[in-house]
């Protein structure tokens, strides 16, 4: 069976040597696939390889069974792989609505964007009770619901979302990971980076462990945060 | 298993060269240090580790002066050290280094490592343009650290290794008996992080007691004789590098609550 993306033997970095020492990794469809690894492991290398911000220089990358390595982030976005970013970013003095609708600003069809926007507001309550606020003056926790809210407008076959929890406190953390486990539930396929990776492991179909550039553990994501083995990629072998 | 006992009563001897008790510091309503104790031998390389938002850098700023403590006490040499200005704290000998080396762009390598000499006593009044002294000693220093060649460099034009390399030189040039490194290894590629390893080691058998902030755990417990772990801003483990990574409190920090 085909994965919906693909990656093997994928080899990146930034000038400075190579970061992604030959990544393999496949995510399913209709999975909740999580990475998770220490510091430096390379996890957002390989989100940035994914979206086509970074060229491998090694490897290859498929998407539905076609290469998309190399190509530009236009061209894989148009493909239905979006990624919703680490930092905030909302445009803070618009309000929630006009954030969400511009998530569908490559849409043509302007019929289809209404019907999302409405679907949006009724899988993300929060776009429906705060829709004429600005985005700034929702909590950390509530724009990053609404940056979800916002990347769905595409309909995306594969929703990348790096590190949602960052800067959130525990309460808001469990709020924003149910989300990404409803979102799941109803079918979308999404790829998670996660340093809190009890939180992101815990909700995941597939767990993925990186550690200096390689996927050195994987299995269902519950299974492996159990696994012993990730201690020892988290804090070193015992001498 | 004599040699073993010998050690540890070693340690239990060892001065503590900075200590750290009860220190707390908020930043609104955000509890970056809560209420830490810990304490850096002489003569030792600790490791500071932690997740990421547990405090680290935090606490460098709170013992170098770069921030005000709220709470608590900061002992160096046995002194209170709490309250002072950065440079007095540096004058009273820590040094420390920034993740992102801060060297002067605009100055030479061999310029950058003069700038922190403190030249005291009659020397200084009598010698005012005779630099060669210092000049030899900062040429000697950019040699142990393999960036000799680069001395006439400016400081914009180095790349991002030698830029760490020299800005750990130019700190050393103030013979500082406590180096604060925060992330030594930080965006450094193996052959280098190999050298800066090397370099502190032979710099700590020199007589140099370090503190180092870092995120390559395999580099610290590598290097360290002690390692501290900060969760939420406090001190949760400490001791052997073997020992603390077996504490299973530990593992929870690092997989997050």
């Amino acid at each position: 069976m085909t994965a919906l993306l693909e990656m093997a033997g994928v080899r990146a970095g930034y000038g400075g040597g190579d970061v992604l020492l030959g990544v393999d990794l496949r995510v399913e469809e209709g999975s909740l696939t999580c990475i998770v690894g220490p510091n430096g492991a390379g996890k957002s290398t390989v989100l940035r390889v994914i979206s086509g911000l970074l060229k491998p220089v090694a490897g290859t990358v498929s998407f539905r069974g076609e290469s998309i390595a190399g190509r530009s982030p236009r061209a894989i976005l148009a493909r239905g792989i979006v990624q919703v970013p680490q930092e905030r970013s909302l445009f803070p003095t618009m309000t929630v609505w006009e954030n969400v609708r511009l998530g569908g600003y490559s849409v043509r069809d302007r019929r289809l964007v209404e019907q999302r926007l409405e679907a949006a507001s009724r899988t993300f309550p929060i776009v429906a009770e705060r829709r004429h606020e600005r985005a700034a003056s929702l909590s950390g926790g509530q724009q990053k619901i609404v940056e979800f809210a916002r990347a769905m407008m595409l309909d995306p076959a594969l929703l990348i979302l790096d590190e949602p929890s960052m800067g959130l406190d525990p309460k808001t953390r469990s709020l924003v990971f149910d989300t990404i486990r409803d979102m799941n539930r109803a079918g979308r396929t999404l790829l998670l980076v996660e340093q809190n990776a009890r939180s992101g492991l815990g909700i995941a179909s597939h767990g993925v462990v990186m550690e200096s550039g390689r996927v050195r553990l994987e299995g269902g994501g519950p299974e492996v945060l159990n696994n012993p083995e990730i201690g020892r990629l988290y804090l070193g072998a015992t001498a | 298993m004599a040699d073993e006992d010998a050690n540890r009563r070693g340690r239990a001897d060892a001065v503590n060269l900075l200590q750290i008790e009860g220190l707390s510091k908020r930043f609104g309503g955000v509890v970056a240090v809560d209420d830490c104790s810990l304490s850096v031998p002489q003569g030792a390389i600790t490791g500071l580790i932690g997740p990421n938002g547990s405090g680290k850098t935090t606490v460098f700023n709170l013992v170098t002066g770069f921030l005000p403590c709220d709470q608590g006490r900061l002992t160096f040499k046995s002194k209170p050290i709490d309250g002072l200005s950065p440079d007095r704290i540096y004058a009273l000998g820590i040094g420390r280094t920034f993740q992102l080396a801060r060297i002067f762009p605009r100055l030479t390598a061999i310029e950058n490592m003069l700038v922190p000499m403190r030249r005291q006593g009659l020397r200084s009044l009598f010698s005012r343009a005779d630099w060669s002294h210092e000049r030899d000693r900062a040429m000697e220093m950019l040699e142990f650290l393999e960036i000799a060649h680069v001395a006439g460099t400016l400081g914009g034009a180095l790349s991002y290794g030698q830029r760490k390399l020299l800005e750990l030189g130019a700190v050393l040039m103030s013979e500082p008996e406590l180096m604060l490194l925060d992330e030594p290894a930080g965006g450094v590629n193996p052959a280098l992080l190999e050298r800066i390893g090397d370099r502190i080691r032979k710099l700590n058998a020199r007589g140099i007691t370090f503190l180092l902030v870092e995120h390559n755990i395999g580099f610290v417990m590598n290097l360290c004789t002690e390692v501290v772990v900060l969760h939420r801003g406090r001190a949760i483990a400490s001791g052997r590098p073997d020992a603390v990574r077996q504490d299973p409190a530990v593992l929870d920090a690092y997989l997050g609550a």
